[in-house]
């Protein structure tokens, strides 16, 4: 007999005593009741077979610790599953698993390796679920929509939140389900090819086994074309579920058998143990509680009854990532309607209806006298019913905040997707602190694992109230919250623990992560707390324990936002509201379809709405070409400057001058340090007589080329891409490659030393070592100190031996290369000169743009620069200020050259009131782990916002563009306040 | 190609925060707290301290508690090591056992290209609010923090050198007992023993005579009673934190011997040596800092001279000697280049290249999540290394403050379990 237990199921199998027959398959959910499960199927077997002697083994993940507390067998599922394979498909060369948190890849023929997937649980049945619940929908319905898509959207599965982050806004926008259902399966299919195969190519006769793909068509699907299998070459077990287990009760041949009553009671008696960490309880008992209850009962909005009113009234909407707000207030605020919903799938229906039944509430003695929508859905809503605002939703929120206590120092809100706080000085906002992409920890989660416990979210979280000991699960992301819910489960926590567990952490992350704060001090005195995850007791209980204040929380905390945009509607509208009537609204319809545009090479998924009255909406575009619009100008720009600038400099003198045939090709890759580095050496080549070939533009059809090759998933995104710029110049035909290492950059005088960042430094060692088409010949990556000519010309020399140059070549090259670099770097700080004087002169805000030389590669910023420009705001790049800033001292070591021209771009933008940072940081930078407090700290000690944008593989513009348009608000804001400071003064 | 604009030019803007200096006179006044890194080595090291009239104490505190002060004061993105060691000072100064006047925090640094040079000013923000009169204390090579330096003279780090080398033969000659121990806790007795035989070489000033020690402690452990047999051998290399320190590895060794395998760790002065390698090659690659590295080339030989003596007796005893750092070079070589020196760099693949070669196929390559150089150095050579070793067997392991126990062990299990095929096979063919 064999027993897997998988991080979500339990599959019992049994043999004959010959191996030759399996004679029962199971296969259960456990509900995280794994003991319970377990007990039942070996009921179930002992009703088939009667007692008997069985040899057994255990196997899966959360089969270990089973096995360890009770004494039985257990073997590792891949050996497990290996032990099958070899039994049953020996012939086959490979095979895929996916289990509920696992991913396994096992190469059979051609050296047999057995691989698992990381920490991160993106990829895998646990994902697959979480996305279907987002969908709101079942998997088997994901499935068969799936089957019925049209185009695939790039969604990174890398992990959960991510995931989540890149389909909401599709969601939002009104893509088809169909396609979302099979871009999550493609990029499922993507994470295991490149997350798993690192490298190696998965070819042959391929196995698919573990229940995701054995129950879910679309998925094999999506497999079987990108591996580019045919049906005699795909397999799919019958019995894929329960694979593992025969492979356990094969391998359970080896053990002593036993009775299977020995088994049951070995089980039964199996102890929990006792690792699990856990804190006080939220309240001593229910007297506390009720007082808790009454006191934040007083911050309720006074209500009027919508069906005897007569007036005028404002409509405020919220339309947030994961649920629609809607509220309706009289000119005194008080409130006439309210809804709140979760978005199963489109929000505008849901919009669409509300506004008919205020009408119809109202009987036409409310007259609408303004309208204004916020939140992600705010571009796309404010189309439809033709409101006549769209705020940002940091504005929105701050406005309705100041309304319930004026004197607020600190506002948190914690919503569905995200977390947003405000420190206020002198009745304005002086800082934002938003929540990263990747350390969510919001609402949705909860809601998420209250729907796998099988509750609605009220329900579950009030369990959590009265729990005696709630489960610390630790700070961090909620992928990793997963797992450690999932280890409490085994360890057997109750629910109740758990509930109030997810409460507290949820309040951690928020306070620890987010804002980042030492001590709950610094939080502030006046606390205003808001978002729909504030309603829940429990975090609101949780938050007032850990900071040891006594908060305020409106009664419409979850409304906050759609109540800031009513407010801001009354305070702002002119005449009379543009909003959808009644009549309008009973004929209005819309339809929407997507299509890729095709103004740039871009190549944006774009999303059209169709309105019955004609209109449209396009969303997913990147520029306003995508739309239909002209593209607003990039001449304010220094990013778009910059890219084609460097793409310039390589081609500026061709070795075909009719002096001599070329000595070769020479192919230099567009990634990592050649985005800065990229004039030196095209100039020192072609100075030499080389012809240059650079790799084709980044694009994620690029990355996707090298994907195959990249060994280490949790690195940064222009790391990966450059697998596939090697990939592009192998297949251009070049000589050979050039790719030097550099652990030191170019000594710039800004820092104490001048290194580059590990990565950028030796990453053509990984490239050289996981790409099977590069060898000693094609790519050529010496060792190169920059700053130092004459071991520079020597170790050039011997890498270029082939060519036979001469050390008086080399240095011509080399400082011809250099006169290049210094050309571009001119050329670049003189168009920022040009720009800077360009947008004072009409009076636009400037925003530095503070990141990496790599940071122009479009595919990398993913258009940051053109969608500031589209705001209206001038951009400059770090190189171009830098050297403007004084040498600054910091309390970390300024050891990198890229890094400590943050600093002092910083330092310069502290010193202009016009000028203001937004750094850019890839995720999985390290380094920038400790330069952007450092830059956090240069810029709030001389007064200054900082605004941090995190970008990935994913393009996730929708949230970057609220991030900005917070900014940029809250500068105006500031200005507007010390300007009138100013005039009281004078 | 000077490209250098001078630094004179320029103002300087001042944006560092205050922090408390540590002085040579709170020797007197202050206790030392050292977080633990390397139990075995840290244990002689500090013992050597005290002798010198410090007051030093090995932090021991491992509880959640740990993990969690450190997720609160240490940026998401940063390192498990720096969280792991931010969490037990900030853990034990909440503890209320040390006068936060008279207390300050000993950490070393290394001065690399690798944030892990930054835990200073890391731990210096972690302490700020709570605790702002606590210096704390770089113990390092490079003549960093010159304003808070622990003093170094030269008979001090000769000092630290040799305690080092007989930490690292006490660790492998215990690790190599250890799994065959007939009664339980033997072989750490034996180490303790050995342990009190170092300090007490060290109090009589003889520690110098180490080929007597050296012989002194195999002696001991060889006459420790063992069972026969082979177990798997399981090599452990990675980054310098993870890969010895318990609290960082969930307690790796423990759970490798507890699965029936001979845990092979390789010492820590070839992370040591690694270091002076690396000024020397700056100066061949790059003619960088020619005199410091005359210098470190000096200490070089003399530690590979001492190193090779101690292998040497330690292999005529019939124990596995450490490996030899030449030819850890020479693995390194056929794997990467030796201008990979961030971090751990050309050291991970060249232990794993030379545990190979040494009979130990099995390998734990233990880094934190998200480790820079280990992306290139560690998981990236791995493919190369398979390559050279049919039958290495590799497992990278991520640590990280909320990866689950199970999901690493379950990994380790499956490495494990292939190791265990292979020993079956290997014997197949053998008979």
């Amino acid at each position: 007999m064999g027993i897997d237990v998988g991080s979500t199921t339990v599959k019992v199998c049994v043999l004959t005593e010959d191996q030759s027959e399996i004679v029962y398959t199971s296969y259960e959910r456990h509900f995280a009741r794994v003991k319970e499960c377990v007990l039942a199927q070996l009921a179930a077997v002992g009703e088939k077979f009667g007692g008997g002697d069985f040899t057994v083994s255990v196997t899966g993940s959360a089969g270990l610790g089973l096995a360890e507390r009770s004494g039985v067998p257990f073997v590792q599922e891949v050996q497990a599953a290996f032990k099958a394979i070899r039994r049953y498909y020996p012939d086959a060369d490979a095979a895929v698993e996916l289990g509920g948190e696992d991913a396994k890849i096992i190469f059979i023929t051609g050296g047999t390796e057995q691989r698992m997937n990381g920490s991160c649980a993106g990829g895998t049945g646990a994902f697959i679920d979480q996305m279907a619940t987002l969908l709101n929908i079942s998997v088997s319905e994901m499935d068969e929509l799936s089957l019925k898509a049209e185009k695939v959207y790039p969604i990174a599965s890398r992990c959960g939140v991510f995931a989540k982050s890149d389909i909401q806004p599709l969601l939002n926008q009104g893509a088809r389900k169909e396609d979302i259902a099979a871009s999550i399966f493609q990029a499922v299919v993507d994470q295991t090819v490149s997350g798993l195969a690192q490298g190696r190519r998965i070819k042959g006769k391929v196995l698919f086994l573990g229940g995701p793909l054995h129950f879910i068509k679309g998925l094999g699907k999506a497999f079987k074309e990108t591996l580019h299998l045919d049906d005699e070459h795909a397999v799919f077990p019958e019995n894929a579920p329960c694979f593992m287990g025969i492979g356990a009760a094969l391998a359970s041949c080896a053990e002593k058998p036993m009775p299977l009553a020995e088994l049951v009671s070995r089980i039964t008696a199996a102890k929990g143990s006792d690792d699990i960490v856990t804190g006080d309880p939220l309240f001593k008992d229910r007297e506390e509680y009720e007082q808790f209850v009454a006191r934040h009962s007083r911050s309720d909005l006074p209500f009027e009854d919508i069906t005897a009113y007569t007036g005028d009234a404002y409509l405020g909407i919220d339309s947030g990532s994961t649920t629609t707000k809607l509220v309706l207030i009289t000119p005194e605020g008080h409130l006439l309607y309210q809804h709140y919903q979760s978005n199963n799938g489109q929000p505008l229906d849901i919009v669409l209806e509300r506004l008919r039944e205020i009408y119809a509430l109202a009987g036409g003695r409310v007259r609408i006298c303004g309208a204004a929508v916020t939140g992600y859905g705010e571009d796309m809503m404010k189309a439809a019913i033709r409101a006549d605002f769209g705020i940002v939703e940091t504005v929105a929120h701050f406005k309705a905040a100041l309304y319930f206590d004026p004197k607020a120092d600190f506002i948190i809100d914690i919503g569905g997707q995200d977390i947003k706080c405000f420190k206020i000085k002198n009745g304005a906002i002086d800082s934002i602190m938003l929540n990263e992409a990747c350390s969510s920890g919001c609402g949705s989660f909860i809601q998420t694992f209250a729907r796998a416990m099988g509750m609605e979210i009220d329900e579950f979280s009030k369990l959590g109230l009265f729990a005696k000991h709630p489960v610390e699960l630790g700070s961090r992301c909620t992928v990793f919250m997963n797992s450690s819910v999932k280890q409490a489960q085994k360890e057997g926590a109750s629910v109740e623990d758990i509930s109030a567990g997810l409460s507290a952490s949820i309040v951690k992350n928020a306070i620890y992560k987010v804002i980042r704060a030492k001590t709950p001090d610094e939080l502030g005195e006046h606390i205003l707390v808001q978002g729909g995850t504030f309603l829940n007791d429990a975090v609101l209980r949780s938050f007032e324990l850990e900071t040891g204040k006594q908060v305020v929380r409106p009664g419409i905390a979850g409304l906050m936002g759609a109540f800031g945009a009513a407010l801001y509607a009354k305070e702002n509208v002119q005449g009379g509201s543009t909003v959808i009537s009644e009549a309008e609204l009973k004929y209005f319809t819309y339809h929407s379809a997507g299509r890729v545009c095709r103004g740039c090479t871009s190549n944006c998924n774009v999303n059209v709405l169709t309105f019955s009255d004609g209109r449209k909406f396009i969303s997913g575009n990147k520029c306003e070409r995508g739309a239909g619009r002209k593209p607003a100008s990039d001449e304010l720009d220094i990013y778009a400057y910059k890219y084609r600038r460097l793409l310039a400099s390589a081609q500026a003198a061709p070795a075909a001058k009719g002096k001599k045939a070329p000595r070769g090709k020479v192919g230099l890759p567009l990634a990592l340090g050649f985005y800065e580095q990229l004039p030196l050496w095209a100039g020192f080549f072609e100075e030499c007589g080389f012809d240059v070939v650079l790799s084709e533009e980044s694009s994620r059809q690029l990355y996707f080329k090298g994907q195959h090759t990249v060994a280490s998933d949790t690195v940064c995104y222009p790391a990966k891409l450059t697998h596939g710029h090697i990939e592009s110049l192998l297949d251009k035909g070049v000589d050979f490659i050039f790719f030097p290492c550099e652990s030191y950059n170019l000594d710039e005088g800004n820092s104490d030393n001048h290194y580059n960042c590990p990565v950028v430094a030796y990453y053509p060692e990984l490239l050289r070592a996981n790409n099977e088409r590069l060898n000693e010949r094609n790519f050529i990556a010496p060792y190169i100190d920059p700053n130092n000519e004459h071991t520079t010309v020597r170790a050039l020399k011997k890498a270029l031996k082939k060519y036979r140059l001469s050390a008086r070549v080399i240095r011509r090259g080399l400082r011809a290369g250099f006169a290049r670099l210094e050309r571009y770097r001119e050329d670049v700080r003189a168009e920022g000169d040009k720009i800077l004087h360009a947008a004072r002169k009409e009076g636009k805000p400037i925003v530095v743009l503070a990141g990496r030389p790599y940071h122009i590669d479009p595919e990398i910023n993913h258009g940051i620069g053109k969608l500031l420009t589209s705001l209206g705001v001038a951009v400059l790049s770090e190189d171009a200020v830098y050297f403007r800033g004084e040498r600054v001292r910091v309390n970390v070591l300024n050891q990198w050259t890229y890094h400590a021209r943050l600093y002092r771009a910083a330092e310069y933008a502290t010193r202009h009131a016009d000028v203001n940072i937004v750094q850019l940081v890839s995720f999985g930078c390290g380094i920038d782990a400790i330069t952007t407090d450092e830059v956090r700290s240069i810029l709030e000690k001389r007064g200054k916002l900082y605004t941090q944008i995190k970008i990935d593989e994913i393009n996730n513009l929708g949230v970057v563009k609220i991030r900005l348009r917070s900014m940029l608000a809250a500068i105006e804001e500031q200005k507007r306040h010390s300007d009138e400071q100013q005039a009281q003064k004078g | 190609m000077n490209n250098k604009r001078r630094k004179a030019e320029t103002p300087v803007a001042d944006f560092r925060d205050e922090y408390p200096r540590f002085t040579p006179e709170m020797k007197h006044t202050h206790k030392l707290l050292v977080p633990d890194m390397l139990p075995v080595h840290f244990g002689i090291i500090l013992d050597i301290l005290r002798r010198d009239g410090w007051d030093v104490e090995l932090l021991t505190n491992d509880a959640r508690t740990v993990i969690d002060e450190g997720l609160k004061h240490v940026h998401n993105d940063t390192c498990f090591p720096a969280l792991c060691v931010t969490g037990q000072f900030v853990d034990a100064l909440k503890s209320g056992k040390y006068d936060p006047d008279h207390t300050a925090l000993l950490i070393t640094q290394s001065g690399g290209g690798c944030r892990a040079s930054n835990y200073i000013p890391l731990i210096r923000k972690a302490i700020k609010a709570e605790f702002p009169n606590v210096p704390v204390v770089s113990l390092n090579f490079a003549g960093l923090e010159k304003d808070s330096g622990f003093p170094m003279d030269l008979k001090t780090i000769l000092k630290l050198a040799y305690a080092v080398f007989y930490g690292d033969e006490l660790m492998s000659l215990y690790n190599q007992c250890k799994p065959y121990e007939e009664t339980a806790g033997a072989a750490d007795a034996v180490r303790d023993g050995c342990v009190k035989l170092i300090g007490d070489a060290f109090a009589a000033g003889t520690y110098r005579r180490y080929k007597r020690i050296v012989r002194e402690m195999i002696a001991r452990f060889s006459v420790m009673p063992r069972t026969g047999g082979e177990k798997i051998r399981v090599g452990i290399v990675g980054e310098i934190y993870v890969k010895y320190s318990p609290l960082g590895n969930s307690r790796l060794e423990e759970f490798l011997l507890a699965e029936g395998c001979e845990p092979v760790v390789p010492g820590l002065m070839d992370y040591v040596m690694y270091c002076a390698v690396n000024n020397v090659n700056d100066a061949k690659f790059y003619g960088m800092k020619r005199g410091s590295a005359f210098v470190f080339g000096l200490a070089y030989k003399y530690l590979l001279r001492m190193q090779r003596k101690i292998n040497a007796i330690t292999k005529k005893s019939g124990f596995a000697p450490l490996h030899d750092f030449e030819h850890l070079r020479k693995c390194a070589d056929k794997v990467l280049n030796q201008g990979v020196k961030m971090g751990e760099g050309w050291l991970i693949p060249a232990e794993m290249a030379a545990l190979a070669e040494t009979g130990t196929e099995n390998i734990v390559c233990a880094q934190p999540f998200g480790c820079l150089p280990n992306h290139i150095a560690g998981k990236g050579t791995i493919r190369t290394l398979k390559h050279m070793y049919e039958h290495e067997n590799i497992v990278a392991v991520d640590y990280d403050p909320s990866a689950t126990k199970v999901n690493q062990e379950n990994r380790i299990k499956l490495m494990l379990a292939t190791a265990r095929e292979n020993y079956g096979q290997r014997k197949k063919q053998g008979t």
